[in-house]
């Protein structure tokens, strides 16, 4: 490779991440065509714990679709010039785990063939049946304000789209939430403070991809990110982490209030085994405390602490959907209060769960699909950010 | 009359003929295959009255009797389908113990039927709930919302089953209350197998039902009424 120009090395590379890419989109389809042909028994998940590991993948993707676009609407909607030239690429981000996120939650249901019957035989009362409108609907919305953003002849109209796009990203997200929210007999689920939990932990969660993916394609164009901007955009993270982790608290310390959710909470916070450990230390600790150390204490902030502080985040949204979706089904159902109850089917005892490979590889099969569809989109379409740098040049 | 209309009114009788002969035995077959002709009706609610007084402790036969009509495996990893399970219970105050056995509770606002994205899940006029499998894509929805963990997903093929009992990979089921036997007048395999006659099955509409006149002398409970269900099987002596 010592004979490569720089230019030329940075091409190759270029197809090299691509293809690895799409290597592991490959391998995620792979998985999901192996759940299709065996049937679920090759994954963890069981008659107890029925949304696994893929459901936290997809829902990762799809609250972070959501909350990345909180940089498009600072932008356009709210005026802020470096905010704005951003916003394009939020968009391009946000459709892109949107695809991810939704082609997990596809591949996973019994019969995937079958997803045209949603659109068939659509029963209104159902939140889920919802979410099939909001999520193609959110689509529909960023393609064509990012089509206002790129078009000259539509600038005009970029600021009622990007307002568009800011209403149905909320009604997006406290749609994922409702999903939980009206499951009433789950212990876990059942309460109205999920949506809004849903929204402001999106926030934080989509800003934390922005940082990573900001901060790689200036690297990779050899740019470097104006101090002023990056300040803003890491503080405004900062803030973010904490009132989703207001909510977060809020939320157990209701359910703790409760005299019959403590043995919930008591399960998940305490006596739970990798639910706790996962609260605790991924969430709380890994997701939270250090990443605001290395946002807000003066020896960090700097673009190093903001990418590692931003994948931290990452990694505690993940144990927070596991605990939250995996956990809360793993306490079992309250069928008959005040009495101790065994059978044959899991009544009364903790539901057991360990992700299975295909599992796994069908929601990294995700991640890479919106991998794949940012790394193309950048290079095909013009999203890089551009400014006038605002910090005056040393 | 002319030689025409003649011919053509022996056209006619032969085609009628004709078809009939085609299509009565598809009728027929069609006739042999749902029971009774006449449609599913709301002047009917099928239900249940289990007395939990009678019902033994370490009795399986309810479930036993539903694994062989249904074509069930009868196996009890997490993952194989159970319709209808014994729970054990005892009350953590008072130290009572007994044993019932738990089923799909056929709700009148039944929440898989409100969740299920395709309507799959939907409940009979006769408030039978039970999954189309053509409709059913697997999203395992209901299972979230049924507040009795009545359902099962099928998580592998299946073999040798039943042709009045659909089932499918990847699809969700739960107890069907024997539809395909009450639709021919028969009781649920589950009720008739009980030696205790601990499951009293029969319709709820009808006040002179055996099961009607019951509910109205003895107490009774709904399982989880606080949620507003309506379930179509009360427990007594719980
Ligand atoms: S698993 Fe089937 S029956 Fe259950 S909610 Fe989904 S589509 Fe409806």
């Amino acid at each position: 490779m010592a004979n490569l120009s720089p230019l030329r090395f940075q091409t190759r590379l270029y197809y090299v991440l691509v293809a690895l890419g799409g290597l592991i989109v490959l391998i995620g389809l792979y998985a999901a065509h192996m759940m299709e042909q065996h049937g679920h028994i090759i994954t963890g998940m069981n008659n107890q714990i029925v949304w696994g590991t893929p459901h936290v993948f997809a829902i990762f993707l799809i609250i972070a679709a959501s909350g990345v676009l909180n940089v498009s609407s600072i932008g356009s909607v709210f005026n802020k010039p470096a905010y704005k030239a951003r916003a394009p690429l939020a968009g391009l981000l946000s459709i892109a785990m949107l695809a991810g996120g939704l082609t997990v939650l596809m591949l996973d249901l019994g019969r995937p063939e079958r997803v045209i019957v949603a659109a068939t035989n659509y029963n209104i009362t159902s939140v889920f049946a919802w979410n099939i409108l909001l999520y193609s609907g959110m689509f529909a919305a960023v393609v064509m304000y990012l089509w206002t953003m790129m078009e000259k002849r539509m600038k005009a109209w970029s600021k009622p789209a990007g307002f568009l796009v800011l209403i149905w990203r909320f009604i997006l997200t406290t749609g994922t939430g409702v999903i939980f929210s009206f499951l009433v007999v789950r212990q876990a689920f059942g309460t109205a403070i999920l949506p809004p939990m849903f929204i402001v932990i999106s926030f934080a969660w989509g800003m934390a991809v922005f940082h990573i993916v900001q901060s790689s394609i200036y690297a990779w164009n050899l740019k470097i990110l104006d101090e002023y901007v990056q300040k803003r955009m890491r503080n405004l993270m900062g803030l973010f982490v904490i009132a989703a982790l207001y909510f977060v608290a809020t939320y157990h310390l209701t359910n703790l209030y409760f005299a019959k959710q403590t043995e919930f909470e008591q399960f998940i916070l305490v006596s739970g085994g990798v639910y706790p450990l996962l609260f605790w230390v991924g969430y709380v600790l890994v997701g939270n405390l250090l990443p605001l150390v290395l946002i807000y204490h003066p020896a960090f902030g700097k673009t190093r602490s903001v990418i590692a502080a931003s994948l931290l985040i990452i990694i505690g949204g993940f144990s927070l959907l596991y605990v939250l979706i995996v956990g809360g089904q793993a306490f079992p159902l309250s069928i008959f209060p005040g009495y101790e109850v065994s059978s044959s089917f899991g009544d009364g005892f903790i539901g057991q769960y360990s992700p299975s490979m295909p599992e796994i590889l069908l929601g990294l099969g995700g991640v890479g699909i919106a991998f794949l569809i940012t790394a193309i989109g950048i290079r095909v379409l013009d999203f890089v950010p551009r400014e006038i740098p605002k910090t005056p040049l040393k | 009359m002319n030689d025409t209309n003649v011919q053509r009114r022996q056209f006619l009788k032969t085609s009628v003929g004709a078809a009939a002969v085609a299509i009565a035995p598809g009728m027929l077959l069609f006739d042999m295959a749902h029971g009774k002709t006449e449609a599913v009706s709301n002047k009917v609610r099928w239900g249940m009255l289990i007395d939990t007084a009678n019902c033994a402790d370490g009795c399986n036969d309810c479930v036993n009797a539903c694994n062989k009509e249904n074509g069930l495996s009868g196996g009890l990893s997490p993952t194989d389908s159970q319709w209808i399970r014994k729970i054990e219970l005892k009350d953590k105050l008072t130290g009572r113990e007994l044993s019932l056995p738990m089923m799909c509770q056929h709700c009148e606002n039944p929440p898989c039927v409100d969740v299920c994205p395709t309507g799959a899940s939907f409940g009979r006029a006769d408030g039978i709930v039970l999954v189309d499998k053509h409709l059913c894509i697997g999203c395992r929805y209901c299972m979230m919302a049924c507040p009795y963990k009545a359902r099962s997903f099928v998580h592998e093929a299946l073999h040798d089953q039943k042709p009045d009992v659909p089932r499918g990979k990847g699809t969700v089921e739960s107890c069907t209350m024997c539809v395909h036997r009450v639709d021919k007048g028969l009781q649920p395999a589950c009720a008739e197998a009980c030696p205790n006659k601990s499951i009293l099955f029969g319709n709820l509409n009808d006040p002179e039902s055996e099961i009607s006149r019951k509910i109205r002398t003895v107490a009774s409970i709904q399982v989880r009424a606080d949620l507003g269900l309506n379930t179509g099987v009360r427990y007594q002596g719980l």
